[in-house]
């Protein structure tokens, strides 16, 4: 497939040809292609199409671009490999194939990792996620020593547990970038694939927001917002909660489960912000974890009970 | 006699968990043969990161036939018996059971059971299932489709296949028929992920273990790991360099390849202006290569070396070049951090500690080092530091925990802030304090002598301990999360192995109400804050004994020096044990114990008869025996004697003091009478035998030493 593609096409040398194969190699398999969910969040898992679908018995496979944000990741563009926002590719297969190793094997083929040239080993890495009240096991995949991947089979996501057990598989694009185009610094990358005055580098795309949300994240947001922000978020997400219970209290039936997440994501997404600005306690720091862990708990227990979460 | 090979294949098993896995699964098979009566001659597993195996040889082909006779009711007993005791035993009626007689009880049934011994190969696939569904793995889990049911079976990874073969050398042997859980034990098997990915059969353990290798699998750990050095030294030594040798990181490399490949490769020499231990961190920790020393600096040299599962199309290159763009990056950040380090001076960082809370109870970071620096200060006389070094070393010595390198590598704390101490030109005493105030950190690591080290590592952890006693957070049973045991018992290391005086209740007592209302605490009064000491000072007394009884010393003799009043110094207890334990090694240590035992004793008695005890100093006068005046005399001497000697502290002359009391105290239980007639009589030796109690209590309370 690879030989077939333009030069600027080719994941070795463009990172948007990078996503494109990939997309291309699991929607091949059968995975929906989804677009990145339109909220902020901290790593792909969080996108509804992992979180909640996760959970349940019907079958999914879905695959996806999100991009993530880690507000205390921030350099202010100045590190080579830190980034407040970057892009995870990830994959979603429920239940997990038997075969989903080479799965992932044959996807580092298709963009250029050749197992006979390479050292690609699995590395153990127990996954918890606090404040999803998600944990699995599965390992960080190496190339040549280097992180590229995470492998995750989700044993319990939202507090509910996995049944069936869903594989799921996160690319670090950035990074499986570098390492196929042979850049040592991410604002390096070539994005288009193109050369001369063509060409668009990663540092042209996303420097300039690096330095500015840097600022924003460490020295302004408005923490006042923020707090009130938590608080609200938090409240809606109970009530929408409450009030999506079909015939009030019998709790058999739920019609609101994806609203009400959307207001968990933003609860998250608005603690770790407070968190970057450092205006919350080692103490309190726990206690919003877990006030985030309730609002994924409550809308995992949703979930379950509407017509994709259910049996 | 026939051999067993099983092999369990999964996907990846975590490095750290390989060794006890295979432990674990040669226990079980070979537990449960033994139970079934199955003695084997021999057993071994082995584990791969994608498999375990184990080979059992010499199981018997069947199991010994059993005979067994088992009493049943008496003849004519209730039907309810009867028809218990055949469904008890499998017979079909009475009529299959023997009467056995009893002229006594009375004539009964008795069955006889014969169970005739199975193939060892049923009884082999009856038991693997079930320790396939048992295995203890640390974390297991679930996975596919299986997974949506109750029950489904749990692995450390997804498991794939299992080899379970049973037979003789000579002959093919057979599979085992079981299946766990949608897989079915066969005998095919697979080679290395990427160099040998076909299936293959295998009959038994030596064709299994070579054509493994034939498939780049090196089964045995032990072999990997043998592997590995050798070509690492091997490497190194080519090129002048000697390996850093690192057993742990040997351990965890050998569980994560099946076919180790040993490579080399180098970083850019500008890289070792960063502290060797941060390069050997980085590299170790992140990327679980080797590092490489020079022998002719005795220092890090740019080289690293690094384990490959793979012989790769290019010979490696491709994996050496990707390696050393990984360090490369890592070491760039490392070397950034402790650049970024260097520009902020330790004291700089210390307002940030006002923000970091130590402990929800015991207040910010910052109160704790406040604290730290004034016990310091105190402590520094009398380890012999200088108090403004002491200071100046306790107020430094945490401030590391909030560089870059240190959060990056938290097992450096103390190492960097000596670094960074010693580049912002500090003494170098107080420099090596933030380093040795964390020592000792258990039973084997060594104790600091740099008086101001002592000074701040004892500051270190008597805060920790009173602290903690202060909120009432003390360890319970196994329970010991703050590390306070270890913290006890580097105080004890600390003062005795420095032959440090210090009055630990004073201390202790003066750094209570340092935990005021400032932090929520409500105010004690000194009686709270006596109590709490106490408290404190016989954990203090129950570390020291387990110490002591850890060297091999009498840790009941702990007991009898702590029951004297006010005893709170360490190092003189220590030696107080000391000259006892040797004093009662001797013929009049071992008399004069048995004497003032007689004399405890027959006092309690009395004690208890005449409801009164009998203190005071006897009645010269109504002495009457000889040996009677001849005791009250040496009681006397010695008693001057021994406190002289202990005032001095010197323990020994105390106990030579305390020797002299013996033939005094034996003449008198020979010779003389207690419970004379003449109730004045015995009322004043009884006070006499007080005495004795009395003057030993000088050294040690005896009643005490068992």
């Amino acid at each position: 497939m690879m030989d077939s593609l333009p030069p600027h096409m080719r994941p070795e040398r463009s990172f948007q040809g990078l996503i494109l194969t990939l997309q291309r190699y699991w929607a091949d398999y059968g995975c929906v292609i989804l677009q990145p969910y339109d909220m902020e969040v901290g790593a792909g898992t969080f996108h509804p199409a992992t979180t909640l679908r996760a959970l349940g018995p019907k079958h999914w496979n879905a695959a996806y671009v999100q991009p993530s944000r880690r507000p205390k990741d921030g350099r202010y563009g100045e590190n080579p490999n830190r980034l407040q926002h970057y892009y995870q590719f990830q994959v979603i297969l429920k239940p997990s194939p038997p075969d989903i190793q080479d799965l992932y094997l044959k996807s580092l083929a298709a963009i250029g990792v050749d197992a006979a040239l390479h050292d690609i080993r699995f590395v153990e890495d127990d996954w918890e996620s606090p404040t999803l009240g998600a944990w699995g096991l599965g390992w960080e995949c190496w190339c040549d020593g280097m992180e590229v991947s995470q492998f995750t089979y989700f044993q319990q996501v939202a507090g509910v547990e996995c049944a069936p057990v869903a594989g799921e598989l996160t690319y670090g694009l950035e990074r499986l970038a570098m390492y196929v185009q042979g850049v040592d610094r991410v604002y390096d990358l070539n994005f288009n694939g193109r050369e001369g005055a063509e060409k668009v580098t990663y540092g042209d795309v996303f420097l300039q927001a690096e330095r500015e949300y840097s600022r924003h994240n460490f020295e302004h947001a408005d923490t006042a917002m923020l707090f009130e922000q938590f608080k609200m978020a938090e409240g809606a997400c109970q009530r929408y909660l409450d009030a999506g219970w079909k015939d009030g209290g019998n709790r058999k039936e739920h019609l609101m489960a994806l609203p009400a997440y959307d207001q968990c994501i933003k609860a998250s997404h608005v603690f770790n912000l407070l968190d970057a600005r450092g205006v919350i306690s080692v103490t309190e720091r726990q206690s919003y974890i877990l006030r985030v862990r309730e609002l994924a708990k409550a809308c995992g227990e949703a979930w379950i009970h509407t017509e994709a979460g259910g049996a | 006699m026939p051999d067993l090979l099983l092999e369990l294949f999964s996907e990846e098993i975590p490095a750290r968990m390989q060794a006890k896995a295979a432990d674990d699964l040669r226990k079980m098979v070979t537990d449960k043969l033994v139970a079934e009566g199955l003695v084997y001659d021999g057993a071994k597993a082995f584990a791969t990161p994608r498999r375990l195996a184990l080979t059992v040889h010499g199981i018997p082909a069947r199991q010994p036939d059993l005979k067994d006779e088992r009493k049943g009711p008496k003849i004519g007993a209730p039907d309810a018996a009867v028809q218990g005791f055949l469904k008890a035993t499998g017979l079909k009626s009475l009529d299959e059971a023997k009467i056995q007689k009893d002229p006594k009880k009375g004539d009964f049934y008795v069955a006889l059971i014969e169970k005739t011994g199975r193939p060892a190969i049923d009884v082999i696939a009856e038991i693997l299932p079930v320790i396939v569904r048992t295995f203890p793995w640390p974390k297991s889990m679930r996975w596919g489709e299986r997974s949506a049911k109750p029950g489904a079976l749990q692995w450390v990874r997804p498991l794939h296949s299992i080899v379970a073969t049973f037979g003789m050398e000579t002959e093919d042997p057979d599979v085992v028929a079981f299946d766990v859980a949608g897989i079915t034990a066969g005998q095919v098997t697979r080679g290395h992920r990427f160099m040998a990915p076909d299936e293959f059969g295998v009959r038994r353990f030596e064709d299994y273990e070579a054509k493994l290798f034939e498939a780049k699998v090196v089964l045995d750990p032990q072999r990997r790991k043998d592997i590995i050095l050798a070509d690492a030294k091997e490497l190194a030594f080519a090129q002048g360099f000697e390996l850093v040798e690192d057993q742990v990181l040997l351990d965890e490399v050998s569980g994560l390849v099946e076919w180790p490949v040993v490579l080399m490769g180098s970083f850019d020499q500008e890289f070792l202006s960063i502290p060797g231990e941060v390069i050997r961190a980085t590299i170790r920790n992140n990327q679980k290569c080797f590092v490489v020393n020079d022998p002719k600096t005795g220092k890090l040299t740019n080289k690293f070396i690094l384990v490959a599962n793979i012989e790769a199309s290019d010979g490696g290159k491709a994996i050496v070049a990707g390696n050393e763009r990984v360090i490369r990056a890592r070491l760039s950040d490392a070397k950034f951090f402790y650049d970024t380090d260097l520009k902020t001076k330790l004291e700089g960082r210390l307002p940030k500690f006002e923000q970091i809370v130590f402990h929800e109870k015991l207040g910010t970071q910052a109160e704790r080092i406040a604290r730290i620096e004034r016990l310091a200060a105190e402590i520094a006389p009398l380890v012999g530091a200088d108090v403004e070094k002491a200071k100046r070393a306790a107020r430094l010595a945490k401030a590391d925990l909030l560089t870059e390198v240190v959060g990056e590598f938290p097992e450096l704390q103390g190492l960097m802030g000596k670094y960074y101490a010693l580049a912002q030109g500090e003494d170098a005493s107080v420099a090596a304090a933030s380093e040795e105030h964390y020592k000792p950190q258990g039973p084997t690591d060594r104790v600091p002598s740099d008086s101001t080290s002592v000074a701040v590592a004892l500051a270190d952890k008597i805060d920790t301990l009173v602290g903690f006693w202060a909120i009432d957070e003390k360890p319970t049973g196994s329970k010991d999360p703050y590390a306070l045991r270890r913290a006890a018992l580097g105080v004890i290391r600390l003062i005795v192995d420095n032959g440090a005086r210090a009055s630990l209740a004073t201390l202790a007592d003066k750094h209570f109400r340092m935990f005021g209302s400032a932090q929520g605490l409500k105010e004690w009064n000194s009686r709270q804050v006596e109590q709490k000491c106490i408290d404190l000072l016989s954990f203090f007394a129950d570390r020291l004994k387990v110490q002591l009884r850890d060297q091999g010393a009498r840790h009941d003799l702990v007991d009898a020096v702590f029951a004297l009043e006010g005893q709170d110094d360490l190092l003189m207890i220590v030696r107080r044990v000391e000259a006892l334990g040797k004093f009662l090694d001797t013929d009049d240590g071992k008399n004069l114990l048995a004497g003032t035992k007689r004399a405890s004793n027959i006092l309690a008695i009395e004690e208890k008869k005449d409801k009164r005890s009998f203190d005071g100093a006897p009645d010269a006068k109504l002495f009457v025996a000889d040996e009677e005046k001849a005791l009250a005399s040496a009681i006397d001497q010695v008693k001057s004697e021994a406190s002289a000697a202990v005032a001095k502290e010197d323990f020994a002359s105390a106990m030579t003091a305390m020797a002299k009391l013996r033939p005094a105290v034996d003449a008198f239980f020979d010779k003389v009478k207690v419970n004379d007639d003449d109730a004045k009589i015995r009322e004043n030796r009884l006070k006499l035998l007080n005495e004795i109690r009395a003057a030993t209590r000088a050294v040690a309370d005896f009643s005490r030493i068992q």
